[in-house]
């Protein structure tokens, strides 16, 4: 057995049954070893980056870690954006990359970087594997690494020659991982878990903040019972979208610079703020210093380094989000006499919901067309959403039901979403998927309707057309700056063509009135479907 | 405020490149770094001076705790640890300032390596400030070159990390 075929052993031992990537000349041992295992599907990207981002919609929907596949040189360099993606959401992942034969290394030879230096910054770890032998140690060390404490994306960086070189004796994957340097948390310290308990049974008007960690510890369940179990009501970050689902009654929105107007008045009078698996953010808590002042703080999060960070608690505890979400739940926590908060807190909900949008002739405004796209999704669909005004639109107005909302929310990735929800469906075939998307960030991911294609997938894509940057538009229409420049899209294709192209039918529209008539019939298509809404350069996210 | 963290981390190829990575792209500034090898050939000890408030103290020591390669990391107390540095000094000496030299290495306590007509080189193993002083005593005579090893430093009585 050579390292190569010792590598896919590994990675069945790891129960990877899908792999994105792009195949290239240091990587062909892999691909040769890959061949002989079926049961380990391939999707070929069209860029490298969209591998990483397609093992990352993968590993959100399946709770498994997703893997991608590169070669070395410019194959790694695609997919650094991917990797910085990823660690900046958490998400597990594990890339391979193929390097250069190991006596030539530093040698800058054909298609040579340093990748296991340059993603140092925003990977968890990486290995640059200088023996075969060690391939299944650093295979099983990587996924764990990966998928437990704080997840996040592990590099794995083999030169062609150990690929190729024979192994010592018999393939063994080994069952434990010992890493003196590495243990996480899980369980919260007790003593901190009483002090939030008594913190929780003072507070009059409590407020839940939950983040993306809530969904890395798959313990969204347990946050509904502390909630529902003691009346609190719940605001969420961007990456904490679809925890709780937008007709619940203690759902707030989402906080923040571009969140909804209900949750941030919430958080504005809360006096206690129990932030969940989130790191607190400049763009979700925009005046920490201020929060700290005025009110109680408690920060629940697996990463040590998280407290402090951003905003300074005044009950920090650290540990696995749903153990020490089920370490409350079991102290049973007097419910708190919150009823006067939330009557205070449904009228702002209900003017958050009745927002009247502003309607222009001839186009569709994209809060309109999201909260009627909402109503008519499956109970667990997936909404994979790009970045941009389409990612505050569908973020502040996409009705929420049990689904997921899956996004860029750290790094910021246009080009994101449609990998995404090719990744996602794989993931998981029969659950509605659909892209929320702008002409920009459309226009940086469209080459993967290859994938979309090739694997025969049903993505429902939803694409608001305003012919400029919207979101930098926005900005740069106000002081400081003096109007907008190099954000027009001038000599965008016609986009019905493209997809056409692509075998997939498209729907345009320009008038509210048609909106909900083209609704259905782009979610009744079998198949992939595209449907454009024409939407004013003009139109800003606070309209 | 000058602190010192002590940090030990797995002996590997590319370990020190993710420690000096973890400052610069957190913009903690280092004061100064010396690495060596621990009686367990696996283990290097790191010792790091940093200029900066407490939570940033913090915040370095928790993102240190956070590669996988560093196995513990303690800040340690002022006046509870015993530090030294070493420093190698090279100065000008002729007939005339030979003798001048000789006094101030007695008094700090300074070895004399190496003498030439010209040129005399010192070595001193002592706190960073006794280096300054001594350095600053031998700038009239015009320093030639000066190397310093950074500080190393272990816990006082019986503690370890």
């Amino acid at each position: 057995m050579n390292g190569a075929q010792a590598l896919i052993e590994s990675l069945l031992q790891e129960q990877v049954d899908h792999i994105f990537g792009y195949a290239g000349a240091t990587i062909c041992p892999v691909a040769d070893a890959l061949k002989e295992h079926p049961e380990i599907a391939y999707t070929l990207v069209r860029t490298e980056q969209n591998a990483g981002h397609m093992a990352s919609g993968y590993a959100r929907i399946s709770g498994k870690v997703g893997v991608c596949m590169v070669t070395s040189g410019p194959g790694a360099t695609n997919l650094i954006t991917g990797i910085a993606t990823a660690y900046m959401d958490s998400i597990p992942m594990v890339a391979i990359t193929g390097q250069v034969p190991s006596h030539l290394l530093g040698r800058d030879i054909f298609q040579e970087v340093d990748i296991t230096g340059a993603v140092a910054p925003f990977s968890k770890h990486s290995y640059l594997v200088k023996d075969a032998n060690d391939i299944p140690r650093v295979v099983k060390e990587a996924f764990h690494i990966a998928s437990t404490g704080r997840p996040g994306p592990v590099l794995i960086d083999i030169p062609i020659d150990v690929q190729e070189q024979k192994l010592k004796g018999e393939f063994s994957y080994p069952e434990q991982v010992n890493i003196r340097g590495y243990k996480p948390s899980v369980k919260g310290n007790e003593l901190q878990i009483k002090r939030v308990a008594e913190a929780i049974a003072r507070a009059k008007q409590p407020l839940i903040c939950a983040g993306g960690g809530v969904w890395l510890a798959h313990a969204r369940d347990e946050l509904l019972e502390l909630a529902e179990g003691c009346s609190i009501p719940v605001v969420k970050t961007m990456m904490g979208l679809g925890l709780v689902p937008t007709d619940h009654p203690l759902n707030m929105g989402m906080v923040g610079a571009h969140g909804n107007h209900c949750a941030n008045q919430a958080l504005a009078k809360a006096d206690l703020l129990i932030m969940v698996g989130t790191r607190a953010a400049d763009r979700a808590m925009v005046d920490p210093v201020d929060i700290q002042r005025r009110m109680a703080t408690i920060h629940i999060d697996v990463d040590p380094a998280e407290i402090g960070k951003n905003m300074q608690a005044a009950i920090p505890l650290v540990g696995d989000v749903k153990v020490i979400l089920r370490q409350l739940l079991d102290r049973d926590i007097p419910v708190t006499d919150s009823a006067t908060w939330l009557e205070r807190l449904k009228d702002y909900r209900k003017a958050e919901l009745s927002r009247q949008f502003p309607r222009r002739e001839g186009y569709v405004f994209p809060g309109t067309a999201l909260r009627r796209l909402g109503q008519r999704l499956e109970e667990d669909a997936v909404v994979c959403v790009d970045v941009g005004q389409n990612q505050i639109f569908a973020c502040k107005y996409l009705p929420q039901k049990s689904g997921r909302l899956l996004t860029s929310g750290g790094l910021g990735t246009m080009g994101y979403a449609l990998p995404a929800a090719v990744g996602a469906q794989i993931a998981a075939p029969h659950r509605q998927t659909v892209v929320v998307c702008g002409d920009g960030s459309f226009q940086m991911a469209m080459n993967e309707l290859s994938a979309v294609r090739a694997e025969g997938l049903e993505i429902k894509i939803v694409l608001f057309r305003n012919h400029t940057l919207g979101l930098v538009h926005q900005i740069q229409s106000r002081s400081p700056y003096h109007g907008p420049f190099g954000v027009a899209l001038d000599g965008s294709p016609d986009f019905e063509t493209i997809a056409s192209a692509y075998g997939i039918p498209s729907i345009t529209v320009s008038d509210e009135d048609k909106l909900d008539g083209a609704l259905d019939s782009f979610l009744g298509e079998k198949g992939s479907c595209l449907l454009i809404c024409e939407v004013h350069p003009d139109v800003g996210t606070n309209d | 405020m000058k602190q010192t963290i002590s940090v030990l981390v797995e002996n590997r190829a590319g370990v020190l490149n993710r420690i000096t990575g973890l400052f610069s792209r957190r913009a903690f500034n280092i004061e100064s770094l010396a690495v060596g090898v621990t009686d367990d050939p696996t283990v290097s000890r790191i010792t790091i001076i940093v200029d900066s408030g407490n939570s940033v103290v913090e915040q370095v020591e928790k993102q240190l705790n956070k590669l996988i390669e560093v196995i513990k990391v303690r800040t340690l107390e002022e006046n509870t640890f015993i530090g030294r540095e070493l420093m190698i000094l090279k100065v000008n000496a002729n007939n005339k300032t030979r003798q001048d030299i000789m006094t101030i290495c007695e008094i700090m306590g300074a070895k004399v390596d190496d003498i030439s007509p010209t040129s005399m080189t010192m070595e001193l193993s002592a706190t960073p400030e006794q280096l300054d002083t001594f350095q600053a005593m031998m700038r009239p005579f015009s320093i030639l070159e000066v190397v310093r090893t950074g500080v190393i430093a272990v816990q006082k009585g019986g503690g370890k990390i």
